[in-house]
C-alpha cells in the first residue's frame, strides 16, 4: 500500500461520510476501497490513460476537508454564478445552502444534497446510484465511490420541462484541499433539463475528482455545460457517466480551461433510437495537460451521435482527445459522425489525438476525421494587409476557430461568460471592440 | 507618391522579378497588363508586404518612406490597399467586425479618434449598397462561402471603407461578368481623386474600358517591356503580347 494510500484512508476515517447506515453503499464503498487500494489511480498502461500519467498524485496526498462553514469570496462566487439559474453550491465537496440558490423551484422537481438524500429518499437514490459507472471502470470511479463527502441529487419528473437552468458549481478553497464531490441527476420521461457543472477553486493546488451520473428518461431531453475553469495549480478529474433511455437527446458542451492536469470523462449508453451530441473545447497554456476521453455507445438500432472536439495549445501544453465509439451487433443503423480539430500555436505544444471506432453491427453509417495544424500564414497576412498588427490578427483567427464552439452554447449569459473567458487566452487589440 | 527602383525579387531562389522601375504620381492610374506567370501578383504582393519573397536589389520609396522596411500592417495604415487576386476566406470572422477592426487600426495609426458605432453602421451600409452587394454579407464571415464575384466586390468594399492612398488591384476583373465589372468599375471610378493613385493588374483590356488608366505598363518575365498610354491596351488588346515578347527577347 502506498504512502499516499494510507493517507487517504486514515483522513477519510476521520471523516463521518454520508449514508453509513445503508448497507448497500457501505458495501458499494467498502468493494471500491478494495479496488482502489489493490490498483490505486489510473496508470498510463491502461490502454484509456495512455497519454496522461496522473502518478503525481500517488506521491502528493491531497487531504479531504472537513464539512466546515469556510468564507467563499461572494464577487469570486458571483463571476461565474450564471444568473436566471437555480444555483447549488459545493465548497470542498460540501453542498452549501447558504450559497445555493433555489428560489421558485417547482415543488415536483427534487433538488437536495446527497448527504440529505442519503437520509430522506435513500431508497430512491438506491435506484440509481453506481448504475450508469462502476469502480472497475478505474481508479478515480473506485476513489469517489469509496470516499465521495456530499454533492446534489436532482430528479425531475415526468414530463417536466424546466424553466431555467441548473447550475452545480464547484469551488475548492484550500492549499492541498480535496474534493470528492458525487451528483446524481434523474431525469424521468418526456421531460427537459438543462444542467451546467462549473469548476472554480482558489489560487492554490488542490484535487477536485468529481462523479456526475445522469439517467434521461425516455424521450426526454437533456442539454449539458461543463466549464473546467480551475486554477493553474489544480487536479482535475471530472466524469460524467450517461444512460439514455429510448428516444432520449443529450447535448453535451465541454469546456476545459484551468488546470495544471485536467481530465474529464463523458460516457453516454444509447438506447434505442436515442441521440446524442457531444461538443467540446479546450485551450491549454504553459504546461497545461488537457484530456477529453468520450465514449459513446450504441446499443440499440436507430441511434445517432455528432460529436466535435476542438483544441488550441499554446506554450508547452498538451491536448489529449480520445473519442470511442462502440457500436453494438444489434444497434442496426447507426450513424455517428466523430470530428477533432487541434490547432497548435507553438512548437512545443503537443496534440494527441486518437478517434477510436469499434463497429460489430453491419449496416451503420461512421465516419470520423482528425486534423492538427498551425494557423494559416495567408490568413493571417490578409488580416494584417487590411491594417491589423501581427499578434491581434492570430489572436483574431484563434478566437475565431475556438468561438465555433462557443457559439453553439445556447444560454447568452454563459455564452458572455465563454467568450469572456476565450479572449482572455487570445486578447485582441483595443481597437476591436 | 510611389517609385519603383531596380527592383529584383527571388522566390526559392528563383528569379521572378527581373529590375522593376515604376515611378506613380498622385492621382494617377497605372495599368500592368501581362500574360500569366509575368510576375505581377509577384509586385502586388511584394508592395503590400507579403512574406516568402527575397528582394535582391532595388528600392520602393513610398511618400518618401521606404516601403520595404514597414510591416504590413503599417503599410496598411499609411495608405496602401491590396484587392487580393484571391481573396481569403476568413472562417469566424465576420466581415463587419473585421471592417471595423480595420478601420479603427488605420484611424488611430493617423491620430484620429475610434469610429463610433452607429456611424460606423451608417457608413458601411452606405458602401454597401452602392456596391450592390446584399447587407447580410456584413454579418457573413469574411469570404466564406461567397462566390468568386462577391469576393471581388468585397474588397472593393474594403476599399471603400479604407480610403487608402494607394489602391493595388490585382486581377479585380477576373471572375466578375459584365454587371458585376460595371459595379465594381463604378466602386473604384467613384474613388479616383487628385491625391489617390491605382496600380490596376489585369491581363485583359475589359476592365479599361471602365477605368480610364493614364499609363499602360507591359510587364513580361519579371521586366516591363514597354510603357504607354491608354492607346497600348488597345493595341495588344488586338495583336496579343507575342509580338512585345519578340521585339524584348
Ligand atoms: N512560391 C513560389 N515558388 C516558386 N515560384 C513561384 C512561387 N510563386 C510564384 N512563382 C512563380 O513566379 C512567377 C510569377 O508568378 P505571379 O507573380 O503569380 O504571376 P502573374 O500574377 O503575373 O500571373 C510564375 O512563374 C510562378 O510560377
Ligand atoms: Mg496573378
Amino acid at each position: 500500500m502506498s504512502t499516499a494510500l494510507n493517507d487517504y484512508t486514515a483522513s477519510y476515517s476521520a471523516l463521518a461520510l454520508p449514508g453509513q447506515d445503508l448497507p448497500w453503499l457501505q458495501q458499494l464503498r467498502a468493494d471500491a476501497y478494495t479496488q482502489f487500494a489493490s490498483d490505486g489511480f489510473p496508470s498510463p498502461r491502461e490502454e484509456e490513460w495512455r497519454y496522461t500519467n496522473v502518478s503525481a498524485l500517488e506521491k502528493k496526498a491531497f487531504t479531504p476537508l472537513l464539512a466546515a462553514a469556510r468564507a467563499v469570496d461572494a464577487d469570486f462566487i458571483k463571476s461565474y454564478q450564471l444568473a436566471d439559474a437555480y444555483s447549488l453550491v459545493l465548497v470542498d465537496g460540501y453542498f452549501s445552502a447558504e450559497l445555493s440558490l433555489l428560489a421558485d423551484l417547482p415543488d415536483t422537481v427534487q433538488i437536495l444534497s446527497m448527504a440529505d438524500a442519503l437520509q430522506t429518499c435513500p431508497e430512491q437514490v438506491a435506484v440509481y446510484f453506481g448504475k450508469a459507472v462502476t469502480s472497475n471502470e478505474h481508479g478515480f470511479i473506485a476513489f469517489n465511490n469509496a470516499w465521495f463527502t456530499d454533492g446534489v441529487f436532482v430528479h425531475i419528473p415526468a414530463l417536466c420541462v424546466l424553466d431555467k437552468p441548473i447550475q452545480c458549481l464547484h469551488i475548492v478553497t484550500q492549499d492541498g484541499g480535496l474534493a470528492t464531490t458525487r451528483n446524481l441527476l434523474v431525469l424521468a420521461e418526456n421531460a427537459a433539463a438543462q444542467w451546467l457543472e462549473t469548476f472554480v477553486g482558489a489560487d492554490v493546488g488542490y484535487l477536485s475528482a468529481a462523479v456526475t451520473e445522469a439517467f434521461v428518461g425516455q424521450n426526454s431531453e437533456l442539454t449539458v455545460y461543463k466549464v473546467q475553469c480551475e486554477s493553474a495549480k489544480a487536479y482535475h478529474f471530472g466524469g460524467l457517466y450517461i444512460q439514455q433511455a429510448r428516444d432520449a437527446r443529450c447535448t453535451h458542451h465541454n469546456f476545459a480551461f484551468g488546470g495544471l492536469l485536467a481530465r474529464s470523462d463523458i460516457h453516454t449508453d444509447l438506447d434505442q433510437a436515442a441521440e446524442c451530441e457531444l461538443n467540446g473545447l479546450y485551450l491549454g497554456v504553459k504546461r497545461q495537460h488537457l484530456d477529453n476521453h468520450t465514449r459513446i455507445n450504441h446499443l440499440k438500432p436507430y441511434g445517432i451521435s455528432r460529436e466535435t472536439y476542438k483544441g488550441v495549445l499554446d506554450g508547452r501544453a498538451r491536448g489529449v482527445f480520445q473519442g470511442r465509439v462502440i457500436v453494438a451487433e444489434d444497434a442496426q443503423l447507426t450513424d455517428s459522425q466523430m470530428n477533432n480539430r487541434n490547432l497548435l500555436l507553438s512548437a512545443d505544444a503537443e496534440a494527441d489525438t486518437k478517434p477510436q471506432l469499434e463497429i460489430y453491427a453491419d449496416d451503420v453509417k461512421c465516419g470520423h476525421g482528425v486534423t492538427v495544424g498551425q494557423l494559416e500564414e495567408k490568413s493571417v497576412f490578409y488580416l494584417q494587409s487590411r491594417g491589423v498588427d501581427e499578434e491581434t490578427a492570430r489572436n483574431m483567427l484563434t478566437f475565431a476557430f475556438a468561438n465555433e464552439m462557443v457559439d453553439k452554447v445556447n444560454l447568452p449569459l454563459l455564452k458572455t461568460l465563454l467568450v469572456q473567458l476565450v479572449l482572455q487566452h487570445f486578447p485582441q487589440n483595443s481597437y476591436v471592440d | 507618391m510611389l517609385s519603383i527602383k531596380d527592383l529584383t525579387v527571388n522566390v526559392n531562389d528563383k528569379k521572378i522579378l527581373k529590375g522593376i522601375n515604376l515611378e506613380v504620381k498622385a492621382g494617377k492610374i497605372h495599368a500592368i497588363m501581362g500574360p500569366n506567370g509575368s510576375g505581377k501578383s509577384t509586385l502586388s504582393h511584394i508592395l503590400s508586404g507579403k512574406s516568402g519573397y527575397e528582394v535582391t536589389g532595388g528600392s520602393v520609396t513610398y511618400q518618401g518612406k521606404d516601403l520595404l522596411e514597414m510591416p504590413p500592417e503599417i503599410r496598411a495604415r499609411e495608405g496602401v490597399f491590396l484587392a487580393f487576386q484571391y481573396p481569403v476566406e476568413i472562417p469566424g470572422v465576420s466581415n463587419v467586425y473585421l471592417l471595423k477592426a480595420a478601420l479603427n487600426a488605420v484611424r488611430k495609426h493617423n491620430g484620429l479618434d475610434e469610429v463610433d458605432a452607429m456611424d460606423f453602421l451608417t457608413l458601411v451600409k452606405a458602401k454597401v449598397k452602392a456596391l450592390e452587394m446584399d447587407e447580410k454579407f456584413l454579418y457573413r464571415a469574411v469570404n466564406e462561402g461567397f462566390s468568386g464575384g462577391e469576393k471581388k466586390r468585397n474588397e472593393i468594399l474594403q476599399m471603400a471603407m479604407l480610403e487608402p492612398k494607394l489602391c493595388i488591384l490585382d486581377e479585380t476583373d477576373s471572375g466578375l461578368d459584365i454587371d458585376a465589372l460595371k459595379i465594381v468599375a463604378d466602386g473604384v471610378n467613384s474613388l479616383r481623386s487628385p491625391d489617390r493613385s491605382f496600380i490596376m493588374v489585369t491581363h485583359y483590356q475589359r476592365l479599361l474600358d471602365y477605368i480610364k488608366p493614364d499609363f499602360v505598363h507591359v510587364l513580361a518575365h519579371g521586366q516591363i517591356i514597354k510603357s504607354g498610354g491608354p492607346e497600348l491596351a488597345l493595341e495588344l488588346e488586338e495583336k496579343g503580347y507575342g509580338w512585345l515578347e519578340e521585339a524584348a527577347a
